[in-house]
């Protein structure tokens, strides 16, 4: 069982926009979890990874065993790393049936090794029936579920996995996943799993690095990441509609909390106690679900901010209705019909909004990390 | 003798377009794949034979393989009589007159294959060489069939080379079209007629077939769009 290691530097992008990926991180065995806005170098730092891009310093290890070394001038081709990389476009071979496809990279092996590997992990990931099938005849859900046997019967040290099932509908998604699992506990490789969709992080990981412009913002737990995000890329990530630059006004430490203003307004939050400079803006992140809206003034709560406002629009997405809430500065509240329906929102109404201390997040101003 | 010239013109279409495909392929993936900066160089001097007039390349590689030049006296040293005027001399102008119909449509065909294939290829640890063997050639198969066959029917009905290079032996050099010149001079236009007619219907039939099947997509070999 061993571990991947990385510390790479590598500035891409065009000229003018470019930027550095430049990060250090190790991954033991199961997934580890590359969150970050398209853009951010998860799919660069996959590349270098596998060989396909050369960093320009640092070095890339599984165990003892480097596969890039700038100062020691190791640079192992892709095609004898061993890193199984299952590409964002999947690469099948159009031309090639699933079972070809999937025997590709046991050419090493004899005819009977090869189709036994081949059958077992046609089995596993329950495409047995699809082998004399040609990629573009099969469902999507099933080209992925091919091309990853295909990348997993040659047993690599180290599994990439760039958004591999961001187009799956969430029940496929789920059984690959679990399938996925099941694979690993036998196996237990590293897997780095890029995705910029946050159910994906808490269904799968127990350890999430976040990137935002070739940098690690975050690293840690997908609740310490996600739930509680220091820094304001990561909180847009994770869901945060509502983020407002604030003003510090005051401390209430024997309360646990402390008062911001929201930049050009009167509204005053109570947000929870958080070491930030306060000399400093502040920005406070409030999901969208986590706002209650009443009908008539409210009485009895425990919830610290409570406003009055105004319903500037409603607009019913999916199974979700998007209020927009003008109370001295605007907020998107998420509700479900039903509600909207028993407190007879529409546009015009007036409205009152509660939410509670500790669904405010409070972050420093653009991407800085603050300290736990 | 109209069926001397055929069988002549057909051995020399057949050699020709044999010899572009072992030549045509690796140059064409140099062309597809190569990040050279000195790559349009290569590609301007196989574009040239599409634009020059074929007396311009035809004097040229007689010049370069007559007795005079250092690669005639070789080969004459070696074989004992001179390649100019020969059916070998004819090939060698041949191929390079067609050789941008056969490597255009391959590079082509070569340069439209996804990338991320060969990437793929790659990460399940193949080599280059197998990367080619069993996703490039077979993917591009349809431009390397397609440049087959405009490279023979090009040297079918080739006439100013083979006049400059080969001349006119019957058996030897006489190609079709150059016995359609000699029947013309001779003022037998029924001969002319007949001989030009054979020549025209067959490369019209085999333009018709290459376009036919390609259009109809049985060239699309492995049937996915």
């Amino acid at each position: 069982m061993s571990q991947l290691g990385v510390r790479i530097c590598k500035s891409f992008g065009e000229q003018g926009s470019s930027f550095a990926l430049d990060v250090e991180f190790s991954a033991a065995a199961g997934f580890t979890i590359l969150f970050g806005a398209s853009g951010a170098g998860k799919t660069t730092l996959l590349d270098c990874i596998a060989g396909l891009q050369r960093p320009e310093a640092g070095r890339i290890a599984v165990g003892a065993t480097a596969l890039f070394d700038e100062d020691a001038r190791v640079n192992i081709p892709p095609n004898r790393r061993a890193v199984g990389y299952l590409l964002q476009s999947l690469g099948l071979f159009p031309h090639m049936t699933v079972a070809q496809n999937v025997q590709y990279g046991l050419d090493r092996l004899e005819i009977s090794g090869r189709e036994g590997r081949c059958a077992q992990v046609l089995e596993a990931f329950r495409i047995s029936s699809l082998a004399e099938r040609r990629p573009g005849e099969i469902s999507g859900g099933e080209r992925q579920r091919a091309a990853l046997a295909r990348t997993l019967v040659t047993r690599p040290r180290v599994l990439l996995l760039d958004e591999p099932l961001t187009a799956l509908d969430a029940v496929t998604k789920a059984q690959i996943l679990d399938d996925l699992r099941a694979w690993n506990r036998e196996h237990q490789i590293p897997i780095l799993y890029v995705t910029h969709q946050r159910e994906e992080v808490f269904a799968l990981g127990e350890n999430v690095i976040a990137l935002d412009a070739g940098r690690i913002v975050a690293q840690g737990s997908p609740h310490d990441v996600l739930q509680r995000p220091q820094s304001e890329t990561v909180a847009q990530l994770a869901g945060f509609e509502n983020i407002f630059d604030c003003g510090f006004v005051a401390d209430h430490p024997e309360q646990g909390t402390m008062t911001c203003r929201v930049a050009g307004s009167t509204v005053e939050l109570e947000v929870p106690l958080s070491r930030i400079n306060r000399s400093r803006p502040v920005r406070v992140g409030i999901r969208a679900g986590d706002i209650l809206l009443a009908s008539s003034p409210p009485q009895g709560l425990s919830a610290r901010n409570v406003f009055s406002g105004t319903i500037t629009a409603l607009e019913l997405r999916d199974v979700m209705v998007v209020a927009r809430v003008n109370c001295g500065a605007e907020f998107e509240v998420h509700v479900t019909p039903a509600a909207r329906d028993a407190l007879r929102l529409e546009p015009g109404g007036k409205v009152w909004m509660i939410v509670k201390t500790y669904s405010c997040q409070v972050m420093q101003g653009s991407n800085t990390l603050v300290a736990p | 003798m109209i069926l001397q010239a055929l069988t002549l013109t057909l051995r020399l279409a057949l050699t020709v377009s044999a010899i572009l495909l072992v030549v045509g392929i690796p140059l064409a993936y140099w062309l597809a794949y190569s990040h050279k900066r000195w790559k349009f160089f290569v590609e301007a001097v196989v574009a040239l034979p599409i634009v020059l007039p074929p007396t311009v390349l035809g004097f040229y590689v007689l010049v370069a393989i007559g007795p005079l030049s250092p690669v005639g006296r070789w080969y004459q040293s070696i074989v004992g009589h001179p390649l100019a005027f020969t059916f070998a001399g004819l090939v060698v102008g041949s191929v390079l007159y067609s050789l941008p119909f056969a490597v255009q449509p391959m590079a082509t065909s070569f340069a439209a294959i996804d990338r991320k294939l060969l990437d793929a290829s790659s990460l399940l640890g193949a080599s280059r060489w197998r990367t080619f063997r069993r996703i490039v050639l077979p993917l591009g198969l349809p431009g390397v069939l397609t440049g087959f066959v405009l490279s023979f029917a090009h040297t079918l009905g080739e006439f100013g080379v083979v006049l400059m290079i080969g001349g006119n032996i019957p058996g030897a050099t006489r190609t079709i079209s150059i016995l359609i010149f000699d029947q013309v001079e001779a003022l037998d236009y029924a001969a002319a007629n007949r001989t030009a007619l054979l020549l025209l219907v067959l490369c019209f039939a085999l333009l018709a077939a290459l376009y036919g099947l390609r259009r109809r997509g049985v060239w699309n070999v492995w049937g996915w769009k």
